[in-house]
């Protein structure tokens, strides 16, 4: 063993240290990858050697591997073996590894929490601290549940800088394990006045982030709060403290009433920027969430965007920023006060930073009136051109649009100058957002009727020019605009003034080298206008003309035909075909126009986005209901080919379901319109305003006169700004007029076009300049309400939206960890430990047990035990229990956590076994329950134990199995005691008096008691002979009845599975204080870590080092024994070479052994 | 505060430290996309900036970024003197700090970063408080060191 050390520390000479490695990557730029390969391959051969120092250099090594973005997960195992090493030097490295490297789906973090809780309570305050600080990275809801007493316990901590690590961690303990809030809130509220300002600043920061989240639960925590806010002078503090109240204020308006004063004041004193901001932020928050319209509060926000404008004067850019930023918060409720500031806004669309551009942007979209909008759309026109980057031109590009048709075009009073907006941005070369563009004109176009005239007249001058648009690349996003031109074309064609003009220039040759989908609209378009264009030659009986525009037609349509694009080519082959058809009728003058026209009537209207999702399901109707049985799988594939052919098949079942559509249509327009007359939501058009429409349909929409001292000619030109003086001129005008007929109270009809009556000064009277009829989207009747949950069901601190003024309960104590109960648990308590299912069912009766037992429970602590393997238990004990499915599922989810508590118990080193055992075989299940004795009645199942606490006393743990179909109760416990070992009896009681088993066993059922007993020696094994006596009540009668047993107290029952390290173990063995012993077994059939796994199992044994088919394995006993064993194994003979500083338990422990191999 | 990270200028992560539980894939990715984002800002750019639902704020030393994600509530100008402490004390401990004694000395730029701050939080908002404690580990840590090489 020595010699390994030494060789250890020889080798460690020649390792590359951290610098080392770095220095390495940084010489090897080349080829990097492959150095750090070399590099992790020295380092696993590190990671085998003993010496904790090679280790942990190796660890830290792989830290900074892993930050490089290196897979270090394999080492898990490694750095928990240095975190719990005894050195600081060395656990702090495996720590700092742990908080780097480990998640929570890391498995071998269930092996740290008996490490770290040792840490926890290590009396050197770094181990603590380092310990406290790897666990707030890396704890999982299992060890914060394990770990959360250990931790509240710091908090009252002799040394702050203990306390205030404690403090913070609580935080994350709460997310993970959130029944400790409760618990641990009083102690914590505490440390709000603890005497240390960073144990205090703690505690005030966990509360305002668990405030922040859930501030309903901390109110009553206001007047401390504000106690402290007026006396704090640290302005960490202070931020956090003034951020928790932004977040109580809008739950209790008093609250905010009574903060404006202080906080004012701060805002008026303080130099430091970040808490000035933080106080401006939550008047703000404040200033919400009370009442407006409070005169005087107008001075707290004046003050506030006082402030702010100061902010956003500064040079410093990070406070523009941010002053831009509180801005658009004041903006939501009191636009009027920034709006003010316009010309500071504007200002800072120059700024050089674009995120500073970009919220000046944000601000000027909520800033927008009807009298600004005009205004504040030039100047981002201006911006428009001189923007650099693209990215920040089609931010503006959006801007615009979105400031133009918030809240369904609120603040637009001039339509054509929206359309110029439009038009103009089409000159924008290589944006991506021509889509957005296409997809408004189309909008207003639809929506409002009075524009299209304007509309049309301006689309049919882009597809004229549309080589101005499309210019030479193919992908220019910008033509997706001809998509909307052509469509507003050919739907609203009878406003255009030309319309033979415009059809010529949709069959322009250019047209096929547009988009697919582009080129499919303009066919189709092409055909509306030509009835159009028909119907406008019949009318003047020239049929002459009538024919040209056939011929024209068949002449281009063609070109279309043979596109590459099936949606293009089949319009167009329909439409030729069509105006063949009209040609050989027209050639024998049969008048077709108003047929043609028919083809194209109905109007369109506008369906809301979501209307189809709220189409209420009809009653009766089962959506996920099969319409016909589902087909066999080998159908399945017959069945495929049709849906290509689909179209040929089915077709006469079509046209009768179209049928009836058509008619189905026409009744439901005509119920819409009711329903459109009688929802007073829906903006009609007026009857009495100027445009009465006698008749509905697409005949009948109105035609907008058109200013023509306005030229729309060319879409290059600028012409918005026009719009801009004119609509000044409008205003003064309006002005002038408003004044002459001051005297009129009678408010007038509006009027079409230019002409508008008087009206009130306040802007949101300026009269549009067209009575504009914006159509509002369609939905369907009886829409369903929306249901948007704006709450993220994953938020993990929705978890901590726990009531803290409630008093505790009982049950909501920690789980508190102690290694041996003293007192009898009871059963109610023993079942919650084990499942979860039966701990809601059973609380009530647990409740009045606990009631009734007022008296034990004083000396008694709920303490949860560890279970050993309680999954084997079940599987051999509740094997009746099968109906309970859900149970078996729940178990399953625990296996992992009861696991968790094995290894917890066996701690560090019994792990490496278990950790190398795991890449070989699974273990076969082991139990350490035998057999104590059995009848027809019952029977009992029992497992000793002890630990280090006390050394004269071990549990031992009965489970009581019913295999009766009587229901067993008044079982009494009792055992004859030796004089070295005894039952421990409550108080009182005589040393021949039984104890009462504390529950009653329906059939088939089990439980498990536990009985203390205290022992003297332990170097022998004991027998105690004991008597169960028990009730057996059936339907008919209660008997009486009894069985005897016989306790085994083995030796190994007095062996507690101990962690020990190779080097101390190595000065164990140097120390010859230990007498040795040796064994040998024959014929051992087994796999050797399935031996070693038996012997740390049933004897309570853990590996220390594991080399080949030899294994040193350490155990203690409660009394401080030490039992060394040297297992070695060749050709089914294994011998066990022993030390232990106590002879005779040594022979016992052996023979112990040699019977557990016996028996397999 | 989520997380905090540290890279140069030519965009290699020199310190990483994540205070939520993140699958080291969604790191490795969240790490590329932020450097990509911060290094494209110009010099003069204010030092905030929105990313997914966070808020970034960061600022450069020389040629290291110093980049903190916290949430959307919290102060940023307070974040932006987080981030000026922990290089106070960055050079106070190794006395004018450049990138190399970072690379160099990694882990103990984490312990100072671990007494600075802890899940996210300040710990001590005091210097002084914050390198004493830091000594105070050291001195520990030497003692032991120098046991060791004796034992060796």
């Amino acid at each position: 063993m020595a010699l390994k050390i030494v060789k250890g520390s020889i080798d460690r000479m020649f390792d590359k240290n951290l610098q080392d490695l770095v220095r390495g990557i940084r010489n090897h730029k080349e080829d990097e990858a492959k150095y750090i390969s070399t590099c992790i391959d020295e380092i696993k051969q590190e990671l085998k050697q003993d010496n904790i120092a090679v280790k942990a250099n190796a660890v830290c090594k792989l830290t900074y591997l892993q930050m490089l973005g290196y897979d270090v997960s394999w080492a898990a195992f490694n750095i928990v073996e240095v975190m719990s090493s005894s050195k600081f030097t060395y656990k702090r490295i495996g720590y700092l590894a742990a908080s780097q490297c480990f998640h929570e789906g890391t498995d071998v973090i269930m092996l740290t929490t008996n490490q770290i809780r040792k840490d926890l309570s290590s009396p050197n305050q770094y181990d603590t601290g380092v310990a406290l600080t790897g666990l707030s990275c890396f704890v999982t809801p299992d060890l914060a549940r394990d770990l959360a007493n250990d931790i509240m316990t710091l908090m009252s901590h002799t040394k702050p800088y203990i306390r205030k690590k404690a403090v913070l961690i609580m935080y994350k303990v709460f997310l993970k394990y959130p029944e400790s809030l409760r618990p641990a809130f009083p102690r914590l509220k505490e440390k709000l006045e603890d005497p240390d300002p960073g144990v205090q600043s703690a505690a005030v920061n966990v509360i305002c982030e668990l405030a922040r989240r859930n501030p309903k639960n901390y109110l009553s925590l206001a007047p401390l709060f504000f106690k402290l806010m007026t006396s704090s002078t640290n302005n960490w503090v202070l931020i956090k403290i003034i951020k928790l109240f932004g977040a109580l204020t809008p739950l209790e308006p008093r609250l905010g009433k009574k903060l404006i004063e202080p906080l004012t004041n701060l805002i008026h004193s303080t130099s430091a920027m970040s808490l000035l901001y933080e106080c401006v932020n939550t008047v703000i928050a404040v200033l919400i969430s009370l009442s407006s319209g409070m005169p005087n509060h107008s001075a707290s926000i004046q003050l506030c965007v006082q402030k702010l404008r100061i902010l956003i004067e500064d040079s410093d850019q990070n406070l523009k920023y941010l002053g831009l930023l509180a801005m658009s918060k004041i903006l939501k409720t009191h636009p009027k006060s920034v709006q003010s500031h316009k010309d500071l806004i504007l200002q800072c669309l120059d700024d050089k930073d674009e995120s500073i551009r970009l919220r000046a942007l944000d601000l000027l979209y909520g800033m927008v009136s009807k009298k600004n909008l005009m205004e504040i759309v030039k100047k981002l026109m201006l911006h428009v051109d001189k923007a650099e980057g693209t990215t920040y031109r089609d931010e503006l590009l959006t801007k615009i649009i979105d400031i133009c048709s918030q809240s369904n075009y609120q603040y637009i009073t001039n339509f054509e100058w929206y359309i110029s907006i439009l038009v103009e941005l089409t000159r924008l070369e290589g944006t991506r957002h021509g889509h957005l563009i296409a997809s408004q004109m189309l909008d207003v176009a639809i929506r409002v009727k009075a524009i299209r005239g304007f509309a049309v007249a301006q689309m049919a001058t882009l597809l004229d020019n549309a080589h101005l648009l499309t210019g030479n690349t193919q992908r220019n996003g910008i033509c997706e605009v001809l998509y909307a031109a052509a469509w507003i074309c050919g739907e609203f064609s009878e406003h255009l003034e030309d319309p033979m003009q415009t059809l010529e220039a949709m069959l322009r040759p250019k047209v096929a080298t547009l988009p697919g989908h582009i080129q499919a609209v303009y066919v189709q378009n092409a055909a509306k206008l030509f009835a159009t264009v028909l119907q406008k030659h019949e009318g003047e009986t020239d049929s002459q003309a009538a024919q040209e525009t056939s011929q024209l037609l068949i002449d281009r349509l063609p070109l279309f035909v043979q596109s590459a694009n099936l949606e293009v080519q089949e319009r167009a082959s329909c439409i030729l075909q069509l105006v063949k058809y009209i040609q050989k009728l027209q050639q024998k003058n049969v008048e077709v126009a108003e047929e043609v026209t028919a083809l194209f009537a109905g109007e369109l209207n506008p369906v809301a986005p979501k209307a189809q999702k709220k189409v209420p399901i009809p009653e009766g109707l089962d959506l996920d209901a099969w319409i016909n049985e589902p087909p066999s799988e080998s159908e399945s594939e017959d069945e495929k080919p049709k849906v290509v052919f689909a179209k040929e098949e089915p077709k006469h079942y079509r046209s009768r379901h179209t049928e009836v559509d058509e008619k189905e249509l026409a009744r439901r327009r005509e119920v819409r319109k009711q329903e459109q007359a009688n929802n007073p939501f829906y903006i009609k058009a007026s009857p009495s305003s100027q445009k009465v429409y006698d008749a509905p349909g697409v005949e009948h929409i109105p035609v907008v006169q058109i200013d023509l001292s306005v030229p729309l000619k060319v879409p290059g030109m600028p012409m918005s700004d026009q719009y801009l003086k004119l609509e000044e001129e409008r205003r003064q005008k309006e002005k002038a007029e408003r004044k002459k007929k001051e005297k009129k109270k009678k408010r007038e009809k509006r009027g079409k076009g230019r002409k508008a009556d008087s009206g009130p000064e306040s802007e949101e009277d300026i009269t549009p300049a067209h009575q504009v009829d914006i159509v509002t989207e369609e939905m369907p009747e009886n829409a369903l309400p929306s249901d948007d949950d704006d709450k993220d069901p994953n938020d993990p601190h929705k978890a901590l939206d726990i009531d803290l003024d409630k008093p505790l309960a009982d049950s909501e104590k920690l789980p508190v960890r102690t290694h041996r109960p003293e007192v009898l648990k009871s059963p109610a308590e023993d079942r919650d430990s084990k499942s979860v299912p039966q701990e809601t069912k059973k609380k009530s009766s647990k409740e009045k047990k606990e009631k009734k037992k007022d008296k034990e429970k004083d000396r008694k602590q709920i303490k949860p035990t560890v279970h050993w393997f309680p999954v084997q238990k079940s599987s051999k004990h509740k094997k009746k229990k099968q109906k309970k499915e859900k149970e078996e599922k729940e178990k399953k989810k625990k296996k992992r956590h009861h696991h968790h508590h094995h290894h917890g118990d066996a701690g560090g080193e019994d792990s490496v076994q278990n950790g190398t055992v795991e890449e070989e075989e699974p273990l076969p299940p082991m139990s350490n329950y035998s057999l104590l004795a059995e009848n027809s009645y019952i029977k009992m199942v029992y497992d000793i134990q002890g630990n280090h606490q006390d050394e004269s006393k071990v549990v031992v743990s009965v489970i009581f199995e019913n295999k009766s179909d009587s229901f067993l109760k008044s079982m009494e416990f009792n055992v004859l005691d030796s004089l070295n070992s005894k039952l421990q009896r409550p108080e009182g009681a005589g040393p021949h008096d039984g104890l009462t088993v504390p529950f009653q066993l329906p059939p088939g059922v089990s439980n498990e008691a536990r009985f203390v007993f205290s022992v003297q020696s332990i170097v022998m094994p004991q027998k105690l002979k004991g008597t169960l006596t028990f009730i057996v009540k059936s339907d008919e009668s209660s008997t009486h009845e009894k069985l005897d047993f016989k306790l085994h107290f083995t030796c190994t029952s007095y062996l507690i599975t101990t962690p020990c390290y190779s080097d101390a173990y190595a000065k164990l063995l140097e120390s010859g204080d230990l007498k040795g012993s040796s064994l040998r077994l024959e014929g051992i059939n087994m796999p050797f870590h399935h031996l070693l796994a038996r012997i740390c199992f049933h004897h309570h044994f853990s590996v220390v080092e594991r080399i080949d088919s030899c294994a040193s394995m350490y155990s203690r006993s409660i009394q401080g024994h030490h039992v060394c064993l040297l297992v070695k194994t060749s050709d089914q003979t294994v011998s066990i070479d022993a030390k232990c500083d106590e002879p005779s338990l040594l022979g016992n422990v052996l023979d112990e052994i040699k019977q557990t191999f016996s028996k397999c | 505060m989520r997380f905090m990270l540290l890279f140069s200028r030519q965009g290699k992560l020199r310190l990483q430290k994540w205070y939520t539980a993140t699958a080291e894939r969604d790191k490795k990715k969240m790490v590329r996309e932020l450097m990509q984002v911060v290094l494209a800002r110009k010099p003069k750019m204010c030092s905030f900036l929105e990313w997914r639902d966070l808020k970034i704020v960061y600022k450069r030393y020389a040629s290291l970024y110093f980049c903190c994600a916290v949430e959307e509530q919290d102060n940023e100008l307070i974040t932006l003197e987080v981030i000026h402490r922990f290089v106070e004390l960055l050079d106070k401990y190794f006395g004018s700090v450049c990138e190399l004694d970072i690379i160099f000395n990694f882990e103990k730029a984490y312990f100072i970063l671990d007494e600075f701050l802890m899940g996210g939080e300040i710990q001590d908002t005091s210097k002084k408080s914050v390198l004493k404690a830091i000594e105070q580990a050291d001195l520990l840590q030497e003692v032991s060191l120098n046991l060791k090489h004796k034992m060796a």
